[in-house]
């Protein structure tokens, strides 16, 4: 997640260095402002909460940015760290499952064999509010 | 509940997506060929004007819609796709669930064979690209029956694209005459389903079923309009469609909604609406506030997957271990395509028939079983099978193979008509006997019911004879000339004959004593 991040404020850094500057951060160089923290808080159902949690993210961050002291120019990006291994694949047979008495023993609140949700999904609390969102 | 992407749905399975002109990053290539100018033929809309062709105001654009389609569609398989629980309908709920379709921790997915080859047959069908190296990704949203977070999927490189279908479409006034279309596949990707929500507003819950999502097919439409020549136009996306005809008429719908808009001066916001089937008109849909953001990223637990080729197989690979592309499009059944090409050109078919032979299910094999046994010309076995005999399953709602007349026995009936031993109207009361499926033959019932046409010419003459001489005023009249006036002592002689007389040979028999 934190790499997506990255690539959100960073502008991917595919070859070479480029400049830090991006529409998320207009004041200075390494700070985060409120609409992207508000934006990531909604997308990753985390709470920031404080300004420490938001400092803590912007150092993260520029802990990330130390990568562009690599020149990649002409170096393809990899895919993945697994990217020469090969994909197993797996036979098309019937190995797993037939075990759903074990698997709602894991939740709080069933009803018969479903596993029980709130209705829908719970909309986040407006900015004003500070109730804090947690994930359970 | 948001389940986006055309997925070959497979039950917690990935299943390959066929994505049909439409691209998640708003691009989009050219129209698929619907051009409207504000209406469609059998548009059925509810509650709003329809404008037609006729109504445009002077000066008026034309307005173009460009339709895209995600089809979801389940793989046929006995396992999931990254897992090996058991693909089944109506299991008790959860049953069909393992570790890792449950998202429990340390859990990892492992890909199914079967799915890979399944994507690959339907890129290789639908005339796709297959790339031999796709990737896997994640892509996150938060609901219930996605236990994980984020579904895999197959965004930035999928198995198979840039693939197209031909169909063909009744067109003209009248739908009276086909043409055939070809539409573009954007393409096809493998893909994670999710588990089944069910709503309990009484109790303000929502039970959930990780065994599979609903239904083997499911079909959401992206949908804009546009000036031709201008840009593309803002679009929305018309989700839970499980039918064709409300597929048929959501976008029908849709594309007028957007058209009446646009026209009185509003704007279309992208957004997601659903279709209320009661109502006939789209609705948008709550719970979907602003655009989604998936933050896609790589799956990190799968490397890329590699496809081979005869050419490129590795020396000493495990046969298990690779896929060859080559070795699957060998195996492919004939494709439609194919097999149309070769009826029109064995039968000299209409490819509007051949296009109708394949699209009933059976249908083609019993035209086949017919022609093995009957004399009669591929064009009358033809018509008798696209007319009538469809025509009576289509109206009592069966299936080809619940035809109460077999191949034989419509071969018979066919060989009598070949024969002249019976006229075509005699035909089709043999065909409607036939259809109760006493399982008497043909022959049988032309016997029982003294069907047959008169073998006996001079008895033929006679009754012309006598006719001619019952009815002089009428003779008369064709002695004037008047051409029509024949058919009158025909259809007489016909009568006199019980109708076992072939029209054409009493009018031969008539204009010989008259001349």
């Amino acid at each position: 997640m934190w790499a997506r991040v990255v690539r959100l404020t960073v502008r991917g850094g595919l070859g070479g260095r480029q400049a830090f500057a991006t529409k998320a951060n207009p004041q200075r160089s390494g700070s985060i402002n409120a609409d992207v923290i508000k934006h990531l808080e909604r997308l990753a159902l985390v709470d920031f909460g404080s300004r420490e949690a938001v400092a803590r993210l912007e150092k993260a961050i520029a802990f990330a940015d130390r990568l562009r002291a690599v020149d990649t120019d002409g170096v393809e990006p990899m895919e993945s760290v697994l990217e020469d291994r090969c994909l197993y694949l797996r036979s098309d047979n019937v190995a797993e499952g037939n075990c759903a008495e074990e698997l709602l023993k894991n939740s709080s609140c069933v009803v018969e064999e479903y596993f029980v949700a709130p209705p829908g999904n719970i909309s986040l609390p407006k900015l004003d509010e500070q109730e804090p969102f947690l994930h359970s | 509940m948001a389940v986006p992407m055309l997925r070959w749905v497979g039950p917690g399975r990935r299943c390959a997506l066929a994505w049909v002109d439409r691209s998640s990053r708003h691009r989009r290539e050219a129209p698929t060929g619907s051009t409207s100018n504000g209406t469609r033929e059998q548009s059925s809309v509810a509650q709003q004007p329809l404008r037609t062709a006729q109504k445009l105001r002077k000066g008026e654009h034309k307005w173009a819609a460009v339709v895209g389609l995600e089809i979801h569609a389940q793989i046929s398989s006995n396992s999931k796709l990254f897992s090996g629980s058991e693909v089944c309908f109506a299991a008790p709920p959860n049953s069909l669930v393992s570790f890792f379709d449950a998202s429990l921790p340390g859990t990892l997915p492992v890909l199914n064979r079967r799915c890979v080859e399944a994507a690959v047959m339907t890129g290789l069908a639908l005339n796709c690209h297959i790339n031999k190296k796709s990737l896997f990704d994640r892509k996150h949203y938060f609901y219930a029956d996605l236990p994980a977070g984020y579904q895999i999927t197959q965004q930035r490189l999928p198995i198979a694209a840039n693939g197209n279908l031909m169909f063909g479409v009744f067109v003209g006034s009248k739908r009276s005459h086909m043409a055939t279309r070809t539409v573009r596949v954007k393409q096809i990707q493998l893909e994670q389903d999710s588990g089944k929500s069910l709503h309990d507003d009484l109790r303000s819950q929502t039970l959930i079923d990780l065994n599979r999502a609903e239904g083997q097919l499911r079909v959401d439409a992206n949908i804009s309009v546009h000036h031709p020549g201008e840009p593309l136009g803002i679009r929305t996306e018309v989700k839970n469609l499980n039918s064709i005809r409300f597929l048929a008429r959501a976008i029908d719908y849709e594309i007028q909604r957007q058209i009446n808009e646009l026209e009185n001066g509003g704007e279309i916001l992208n957004e997601t609406r659903s279709f209320d089937c009661k109502l006939g008109c789209t609705v948008p849909m709550r719970d979907k506030e602003g655009k989604q953001d998936y933050r896609f990223m790589p799956e990190p637990n799968l490397p890329p997957l590699v496809l081979y080729d005869t050419a490129s197989l590795p020396a000493r690979a495990q046969p298990q271990q690779v896929i060859n592309i080559d070795q699957i499009r060998e195996a492919l059944p004939e494709l439609p395509s194919v097999t149309r090409e070769r009826l029109v050109q064995r039968y000299g078919m209409l490819p509007e028939h051949s296009f109708m032979l394949l699209n009933e299910v059976g249908l083609l094999q019993f035209f086949q079983n017919v022609m093995k046994e009957t004399r009669a010309e591929p064009k009358t076995v033809t018509s008798w099978v696209l007319n009538v005999l469809l025509g009576y399953l289509k109206h009592q709602n069966l299936a080809v193979s619940e035809s109460p007349i077999t191949p034989s026995a419509l071969a018979g009936l066919l060989d009598l008509l070949d024969s002249k031993a019976i006229s075509s109207s005699a035909a089709k009361q043999v065909f409607e006997e036939l259809w109760k499926g006493e399982g008497k033959t043909a022959v049988q019932i032309v016997s029982e019911k003294q069907l047959g046409l008169m073998q006996d010419r001079e008895a033929l003459e006679q009754l012309c004879q006598s006719t001619v001489e019952g009815h002089p005023r009428v003779v008369m009249d064709i002695k004037k000339g008047n051409p029509r006036a024949i058919n009158k002592l025909i259809g007489l002689v016909r009568k006199a004959a019980l109708n076992r007389a072939d029209p054409a040979m009493i009018k031969a028999l008539l204009e010989k004593l008259l001349a």
